[in-house]
């Protein structure tokens, strides 16, 4: 029976997989992918899928791969920024293909709401020779879903599915089909196929090129590359990809009256985009994300008398997210505006920590520490703790990935500078700050790592943490730091003084110190 | 029938509580929409807002287009200067009028009013004030959508079954009293309106809701209230300001105006 449902695309996606027969899920939480697997999570009873998250989207791509090596379906999701943790069991799933249906969920974030860069999915899946389905609302986010696990499960590899933060948090109803059944396990004989000793993988790698026409043909029929050469007249077509085609429609009041090609399916179906530059004089590309398709179209020797407008000449803005207005504008088809702001200058109101947050203290004690100092050095990490850039506190200065405090303290000491300090999640240290310690205490760097252990993943929403309170100790304890210098801190206004002599006697010790500074988060109290 | 929302206020303030009654209330009626939210870091106390899209017809984008949208509907003052660009012409605003100060260079708050108040189409209401009247600090979000209602293509009825499903488990006064402050924000807003449509001031009708006992509000008697305070609006407003206390909202209250 088909049913109504009202689900953000990230849930569409998620209930698709379950009524597609997975039998498990994974995932690390990154915003906007986060809401797919708490989907996931509170429906696993019902349908009776494994649902936990992973300690970072590298293990749960690999967890993911090791469902699918057993004959069962699965999906993988995460941010665009934790594809690069997981690039390498990814690029080497395209090796190896997969054997259970397996759909990669990525939610990029052009416009970088809540990440540190726009970097475009697209691309790892032309780069992992893996089609990519983009859809372009909520029910295209469900259909194309269980497209993927059925493409994923006939032709053997993995499907990527690419969503945008609009998709993803935009909320819709949606309408379901049928659920399937699981699969039975049906193990990889062994043989080889999934051992990739150079003897194996060059002659999987070779079938893996072989594969490729398939691939194209799939995406060249696909219904979701619509390809219309009728218009009003021949001088200007359009290319839209995945959720710009709405932007394209709307700008154009619903209906696009001269020759386009929608692409949501990948990869790039190039015959339609030959066929509908060759009926017309200027090309028009609006995509979501990077120049992609612009880029293969323009090549190096762009083809001879046809105008291409998009990303790269301007036609359309380099960088930061499309909407119906920035894709209006580029067309001159803008509606009358008659209002604006009139409080000049317009204060922004950034996020910051919340009132009562245990990071605050750490903060103005790590502040009040250092400055005694002429030069200290913070390197911090991705979480809430980051928002501790912002004034009055101003009191980290990096945040580039997951775990990097820890390794560029270490490479700030090699360089010779006094005193530094990082500050990382107890959810990130578990993710990614475990392995730059343990490279610190091999050389006993001369720092403080404080590891603020709020015991959650406070920033997406308050999901279970790996390690935390004195599972977290030990996990230090056991990655070699001296138990001297593993300290504990209660970051309360009323223990400010202790809190500062504290990280002064760490900062003093000449070697690694690891200050834990423990106090739940605001948020979980609150419940 | 096509209707467009920006739903803004501040990360917390609950507006995706406002846009769960919005969706559930289409959904009811059988329209179309579309809904985009705001996740993730911005939700620390930062400016937030949601693209709320609803329609009889195929709803193609989850955003607005700018000049477009057929309300603003703000849980905070400011926050509806940083939209107005999506406003259509004829658009209106509805807006709390209680100011969320988290930034240190948040304007003088008189001017974030006068602000509102110079828009043509602009309601401000005491979320606070309405949901307090009912002890129930948490219904303001209720509260915004009953001020709303006026505008909507939606009836107060129409949230109503939406409403009690929300607090059921929470016991039947809850559900009271959420439908208590639904009702009064719902007269705050249609009298409000009703004094815009007759061509009252807006400056002036905000000296008056300000000075009403919010449970108050009779939008029967927004025609007599609107008499006076354009036959002589300076004596109006100075009687209204010298109130000490609110007043009731009745027909003693428009012959002392006049």
């Amino acid at each position: 029976m088909a049913k109504r449902e009202l689900l953000l695309g990230d849930e569409a996606v998620a209930l698709a997989a379950l009524h597609s027969g997975i039998s498990g899920a994974y995932a690390y939480p990154g915003t906007p992918s986060t809401e797919l697997f708490e989907f996931i999570e509170r429906q696993q009873k019902k349908y009776s899928v494994h649902a936990k998250w992973s300690a970072n989207e590298k293990v749960a791509y690999e967890e993911a791969l090791g469902m699918s090596y057993a004959g069962k379906r699965t999906i993988v999701s995460m941010k665009h920024v934790g594809l690069n943790v997981a690039a390498d069991p990814f690029m080497n799933s395209g090796v190896t293909g997969v054997n259970g249906g397996m759909v990669v969920f990525i939610a990029d974030d052009p416009g970088m709401h809540s990440s540190q860069n726009e970097q475009d999915s697209r691309y790892y899946a032309h780069f992992n020779l893996i089609p990519c389905l983009e859809p372009a609302n909520q029910q295209e986010a469900y259909d194309m879903t269980r497209l993927g696990l059925e493409l994923s499960e006939e032709h053997k590899v993995p499907v990527m599915i690419r969503v945008t933060t609009r998709l993803a948090h935009s909320r819709a109803d949606v309408v379901t089909a049928e659920p399937k059944a699981q699969n039975g396990i049906k193990k990889v004989p062994r043989g080889g196929s999934f051992t990739l000793l150079p003897v194996n993988a060059r002659q999987l790698y070779k079938k893996v090129t072989e594969k490729q026409p398939t691939l194209k043909k799939l995406a060249e029929d696909s219904p979701y590359n619509e390809l219309v050469l009728e218009g009003k007249d021949n001088k200007v077509g359009i290319i839209s990809t995945g959720i710009a085609h709405n932007y394209v429609r709307e700008a154009l009041g619903g209906t696009i009256d001269v020759p386009h090609l929608r692409i949501s399916h990948y990869p790039v179906p190039m015959e339609k985009v030959r066929q509908l530059v060759d009926a017309v004089d200027e090309v028009r590309i609006v995509e979501e994300g990077a120049p992609y398709v612009e880029e293969m179209l323009r090549g190096i020797v762009a083809p001879a008398g046809k105008l291409i407008r998009g990303k790269l000449d301007g036609f359309l803005p380099r960088t930061g997210e499309l909407t119906p207005t920035v894709v209006a504008n580029a067309m001159e088809l803008n509606p009358e505006k008659r209002w604006g702001a009139t409080i000049d200058p317009l204060p922004k109101r950034p996020p910051a920590l919340c009132p009562g947050c245990p990071h605050i203290d750490t903060y103005k004690a790590i502040n009040e520490a250092t400055s005694a100092y002429a030069q200290p050095t913070v390197t911090s990490d991705i979480g809430c703790y980051t928002l501790g850039f912002y004034p009055p506190l101003n009191a980290i200065e990096t945040c580039v990935d997951m775990g990097a405090s820890i390794s560029m303290a270490s490479g700030a000491v090699h360089a010779g500078l006094f005193p530094v300090l990082c500050t990382i999640g107890d959810s990130t240290f578990a993710h990614s700050g475990m392995t730059g310690l343990l490279g610190a205490v091999r050389e006993n760097n001369n720092m403080v790592v404080m590891i603020l252990d709020n015991g959650t993943v406070a920033m997406t929403g308050t999901q279970e943490t790996m390690a935390t309170g004195d599972e977290l100790v030990n996990l230090v304890k056991g990655l070699g730091v001296h138990p001297e210098h593993v300290r504990l801190m209660d970051p309360l206004a009323k223990n400010h003084e202790a809190s500062v002599q504290l990280i002064r006697e760490e900062i003093e010790y000449e070697g690694l110190s690891v200050i834990i500074s423990r106090r739940a988060c605001i948020q979980m109290k609150r419940r | 029938m096509k209707y467009d929302i920006v739903l803004a206020g501040v990360g917390g303030q609950g507006i995706l509580t406002i846009a769960y009654l919005l969706d559930n209330a289409a959904v009811n009626k059988g329209l179309r929409f579309k809904q985009a939210e705001v996740h993730g870091m911005a939700q620390r106390g930062g400016a937030v807002y949601s693209h709320m899209r609803i329609s009889d017809e195929e709803i193609i984008s989850d955003l607005i287009p700018e000049g477009r949208a057929d309300m603003i509907l703000s849980v905070e003052p400011l926050e509806v200067q940083r939209y107005l660009a999506f406003l259509a012409p004829e658009g209106v605003v509805v807006s709390n009028n209680q100011t969320f100060v988290n930034i240190p260079d948040y304007p003088d708050e008189e001017a974030v009013i006068d602000a509102v108040l110079a828009l043509p189409n602009a309601v401000l209401f005491n979320a606070r004030a309405i949901a307090m009247a009912h002890k129930a600090p948490r219904a303001q979000n209720v509260a915004t959508v009953g001020a709303a209602t006026p505008f909507l293509p939606f009836s107060v009825e129409d949230f109503e079954p939406i409403i009690r499903g929300l607090f059921e488990k929470k016991g039947e006064k809850v559900v009271e009293t959420n439908l208590a402050v639904l009702r009064d924000a719902h007269n705050a807003g249609m009298f409000y309106k009703k004094l815009l449509d007759l061509g009252v001031a807006n400056s002036t009708i905000y000296c008056l809701v300000r000075k009403l006992v919010v449970t108050s509000y009779n939008p029967e008697l927004a025609p007599a209230f609107a008499e006076v305070l354009k036959a002589t609006p300076e004596k109006a407003t100075a009687y209204l300001c010298a109130l000490e206390e609110p007043v009731s909202c009745d027909q003693e209250l428009v012959q002392k105006l006049s």
